[in-house]
Order: structure tokens, then sequence, then C-alpha cells
């Protein structure tokens, strides 16, 4: 424990295409549906290798959603994957009452979310995405952090019965969670064993927070970090259990505070252990153009401001 | 094979449980439900191939059925019910706290006969023609039937399922158009004109039928026909030609009882030109 290598650099819906493609050969009931973006969502290998199991949607998203429901109630396992933004707001209806109230066993797959996404800016930054599916009820929200652990999330995400909204990003990303580490729906993953700060994080902030973390070390403040990939049903025991024991909690995630993980995590604090707490996130603004690196610090969601909200968090104990 | 005369004396309890049930609650929607009520009656007790007693979600090797329209729900209990899918004792339940018969159709209580909920007008095309595809991906030669109403049309959604049907040669889906003309706010011509329908459905691919959705022979024999034309690399539509609540005299072709239950007085009006046939509920 304690130490991550970085193994490589890879963008998270390549774990997904590359999950997708393996799970397929051993599960005929999965199926792939895709709104003109299959290079995007990386589905090109199991479009080619499973043709007839693979749907091009066209760019039509509510009809790829509602497609997708009535193959679950035929008893398929449909992937419908597209944007984050297109995957979500877009449809969020369809999603609600063909999807998540009728219970259907569809993986909602979006790519590109969150900042990082870049240059195509605001109108494509889907910063809210995860709020809204964590108010669904029965939807499962799954939000990994790098390749691997985006490939063990479509396979225990095929395995789970129900709905499950899973969340990608666009650019390549550090590879660091070790192949053989467990991966478990609802189970938060502590990544390093402190005790006097926690840091919850999810995403594309779990590298930035594993990078705090060290540098925190230096100052004389161990920090342990909670990867909590799923947002909902959320690991509240874990969240608690560490809270108890650092007394104060950071948390960090590439969306809209309003919503978010840091939200979750507040409302359960609140009800169990109140304790001080800052939050690392997308402050009730919308995104802009830009590269991933510089979004990411001009709207504060680096590990330098993680190592900031430490600090401030564990003065005010 | 059900004579038209039996499938009359079916949908005359139909359409007395219809006003019954919306009456207990005061709420519902009567119009749309007796306007399509000879279809429905047509379809579970005579076009389809199912098995009431038997309801399992996936529906492998039998037709299956999605009514997109859901707010036309105390139609499909009632038909669901008389057809042995639970228990008609249940239907005094519609709408009521803890009932499994929800205001708009829902899967959650786990009624025998739904496969999807629906309510949110505009989504049940699209699931139609997944559970279409699926049955092809499964071999299964078994028909996807569809209920729409026409001032749905107006939902965007309806017309990418229209494309999409069409591009994809989804061959084994009959879907039905509940054309009234009618729809909350007035007629639909008014409202928000749907133009020339069957121009319309013939330019997106899609075999477009007609039929009287009041004359059980006509309904029997356009929905053969329908069924003679899947398979064919289109997907086939019809356009059922309906008055808003049929079968009772002050409610038929005007918009006012879309959502709107009748008191006492024309509660028993209605119930008076509506012999029970079967035993009520």
């Amino acid at each position: 424990m304690n130490t991550y290598k970085v193994r490589d650099h890879k963008d998270t819906r390549s774990g997904y295409g590359a999950a997708l493609l393996e799970i397929a050969k051993d599960n005929d009931q999965i199926v792939g549906l895709c709104a003109d973006l299959t290079g995007s969502l990386k589905m090109g290998d199991f479009a080619k290798a499973y043709p007839e199991r693979f749907f091009q949607s066209g760019i039509s998203e509510a009809n790829m959603m509602g497609v997708a429901a009535g193959m679950a109630t035929a008893g398929k396992i449909p992937f419908p994957s597209t944007f984050a933004n297109f995957g979500s707001g877009r449809v969020y209806d369809q999603i609600r009452q063909s999807i998540a109230y009728s219970n259907k066993n569809v993986k909602i797959c979006v790519s590109h979310a969150g900042l990082t996404l870049g240059e195509d800016g605001a109108t494509h930054q889907m910063l809210e995405d995860l709020g809204m599916m964590k108010m669904l009820p029965n939807m499962t929200v799954i939000n990994p952090c790098d390749y691997t652990q985006t490939m063990q999330a479509t396979k225990a995400a095929a395995e789970h019965y129900g709905p499950v909204y899973l969340r990608f990003g666009r650019p390549k990303m550090p590879v660091f969670i070790p192949e053989d580490m467990p991966f478990k729906i609802g189970e938060a993953i502590k990544l390093t064993q402190g005790n006097d700060v926690t840091i919850i994080a999810t995403g594309h902030l779990v590298w930035p927070a594993i990078q705090a973390e060290q540098r925190l070390k230096e100052k004389g403040i161990s920090a342990e970090v909670i990867n909590i990939h799923t947002i909902k049903p959320l690991d509240t025991k874990a969240i608690v259990e560490s809270v108890k024991k650092t007394h104060c909690v950071v948390t960090a995630e590439e969306h809209m505070l309003n919503g978010g993980l840091g939200e979750s995590v507040a409302h359960t604090l609140a009800k169990n252990y109140p304790a001080p707490m800052e939050m690392i996130g997308v402050d009730d603004t919308f995104g802009e153009s830009g590269k991933p690196d510089e979004l990411m610090e001009k709207y504060g969601l680096t590990d330098k401001n993680i190592v900031e909200a430490a600090l401030k968090v564990f003065h005010r104990k | 094979m059900t004579s038209t005369t039996e499938l009359q004396k079916i949908a005359n309890q139909v359409r007395r449980d219809i006003i019954r049930m919306v009456h207990a609650v005061n709420s519902g929607h009567p119009g749309g439900s007796l306007g399509c009520t000879d279809f429905m009656t047509a379809l579970y007790f005579e076009v389809m191939d199912h098995d009431p007693s038997n309801f399992s979600m996936e529906g492998k090797g039998e037709d299956v059925f999605y009514l997109s329209n859901g707010h036309i729900s105390p139609l499909w209990y009632s038909i669901l019910a008389r057809n042995g899918y639970f228990d008609i004792s249940e239907l005094k339940t519609f709408r009521k706290l803890n009932s499994r018969l929800q205001g708009h159709p829902a899967t959650e209580e786990g009624l025998p006969g739904i496969r999807i909920a629906s309510g949110s007008l505009g989504q049940g095309m699209s699931a139609a023609l997944g559970h279409a595809l699926a049955k092809k991906l499964d071999s299964d030669n078994k028909i996807v039937y569809s209920l729409h109403g026409d001032g749905e049309l107006q939902e965007g959604q309806i017309w990418e399922a229209a494309l999409f049907g069409a591009s994809r040669k989804i061959d084994n889906i009959i879907a039905t158009v509940d054309y009234n003309g009618q729809q909350i706010d007035g007629p639909v011509q008014k409202v928000n004109d749907l133009g020339d329908l069957k121009a319309k459905w013939e330019a997106f691919g899609w075999i477009t039928l007609e039929m009287n959705g009041h004359a059980f022979d006509d309904i029997l024999k356009t929905m053969e026909k329908a069924k003679s034309m899947t398979g064919q690399g289109k997907p086939v539509i019809i356009l059922m030609h309906t008055d808003m609540g049929h079968g009772v005299d002050y409610m038929q072709g005007t918009h006012e009882w879309h959502g709107k239950a009748p008191d006492d007085e024309l509660a028993q009006k209605a119930l008076e030109q509506l012999p029970e046939t079967l035993g009520d509920y």
C-alpha cells in the first residue's frame, strides 16, 4: 500500500472498449448501441467482432435509450453509449421512465465527461450528470478513475442486474490501479492509510489525490485516500469509519459541487459523524475551451488544490 | 376464433370497467380508453399469440405489446384482467395507495402484462423496436405490437424511432395509432397539425394501413393483413380511425373527457349505455 506507479497513460474510454470486447466473447446477451460516436467510445473493435450485436443508432439518443430498454426487456444486456452530455441531460426523461423506473438491465456508457474534454468547450463538458443520475431510484452510478478500473467497472456492470450509469473521460491519464486490485460495485477502495485527514476522490481526481497524499506526507500530515468509484450506492461505512479516525475530510471530483460526490459525503457525515469538510469540484459555473490541464488548473481541480484544502481542513479540526 | 359478437360483449364490459374505475377515484383518462377499447379487445382476445396465465417479461416465443400512450391505463388494466393476467377484483385498486394499478402503467409493482413504464409520451415505439430487434437476434418470429396516441406523435422521439425502424428494416413490429384527432387542449389539427399522416409514415419507410377502430370485422381483417406484411423488410403502422370516448354518447368525439372522470350522475348515465355483459368486478 501507499505506493502507486504510473504504468502507462491511457484514456478511460479505451478501458471501456477493451472490456466490452472481452465480455462480449463470453456473454452473447451483451449488445452495444452507439449514437454516431463509435470511434470516440472505442466501440470499433466490438462492432467489428460482433456486427450482429452492434446497433448504430445515429444521432438520436432518446430513441437509443428506448431501444436499449426494449432490448433489456427481452433479456439482452444493452450498452447504449454516447458522450456524457447526450447520455444524461439530453435524455433524462427517457432514462428516468424507460430505464430507471422500469428497472431495466441497461448499462448507459458515457464518455468525454467533465472539463478534461478540453477544447470543445462548455456545451460538451458535462459536469452535472452524476448528480442527475444519483437522484434516480434503481440507478447505480460508477465513475472509474483509470483505464484498469474502467475495465473492471465495465465487467462488473455487466454482471450486475439493473440500470447502471458508467462515466468515462477523453484524454489519456495515468494508469495506476494495480490489475489485481479487487473491484466491487459499491465498495470504496482505501488507496492509502492515514490518520490526519481523509481525502475522498473519484474519477480523474484520484491520481491527483494520491499525489497530494505524497506532498502532505512531506509536510508531516498523513492522508487516507479513499477512492469512491461507485457514487451510488455510496459506501457510507468506509467513509464514516475513515473520518472517525481522521476527524476531517476533503472530497475531490471533476463534477459540479451541487449534486456531486462531495454533497453525498456531506449528507452521510451530517447524519453520522459531522466533521470539518472541504470540497474540490466545479463551483456553479460552466466550463470553457482550453487544454485539459489548463482547465483543471483554472477551475481548481489539481493536486495542489487538494493539498491546500487538506491543510485548511486539518487546521479546522 | 372469438366471434365479433363475443368481442363486442367483452368490449362492452371493458367500457363499463373503465367508467367504474375512473369514477371510483374521480381521476384518470376515460376518453382515449373508450376509444381504443375495441382495438385492445380484438388484439388481446383474438389477434395476439400470448399466454395470460404465464406472463414473462421477456415474452420469448410470444407476441408482445407495448402501450406508449400510458394514460389509457384503465383500458389496459381491464383488458389484462378480463384476459386472465390477474384477477378482476384488483381493478378496484386502480390509482389507490399501495396498488399495482398505478395511474400510469409501471413495472415496479410487478403487475403481469406490463413490460415497461409509460406515461411520459413518445417513448413506447423505441422500446417496442428494441424488443423487436432482440426477437430477431433470438430467431423468435413472433410480433411486437404497440399503440400510440395521435397527439403523442408530436413528440420528437417518435420520429427518431420511425427513422430507425425503417433504416434498420425492423419488420416484425405492427404499431397502431389511435387517430382520434383529439388531445388535451383541443383538436390535434388546431394544437399542432400532424398534416398528411399517412404520407408522413410512408415517407419514413413504413408500410401504412388504415382501419376503422370501431368495426371488429375491419380491425380483424386489417390486423390479418398487417401480419401478412411483416417480414418484408419494412415496419408496419396502422392509422386507426376512432372517436375519443366511443360508447358513451356525451363523451364521444370531444377532447373534454380526455383526462376527467364523470361525477355520480354522469357515471350512471354512461353505465346505462353499457350493459353489464360479463359481470362487474
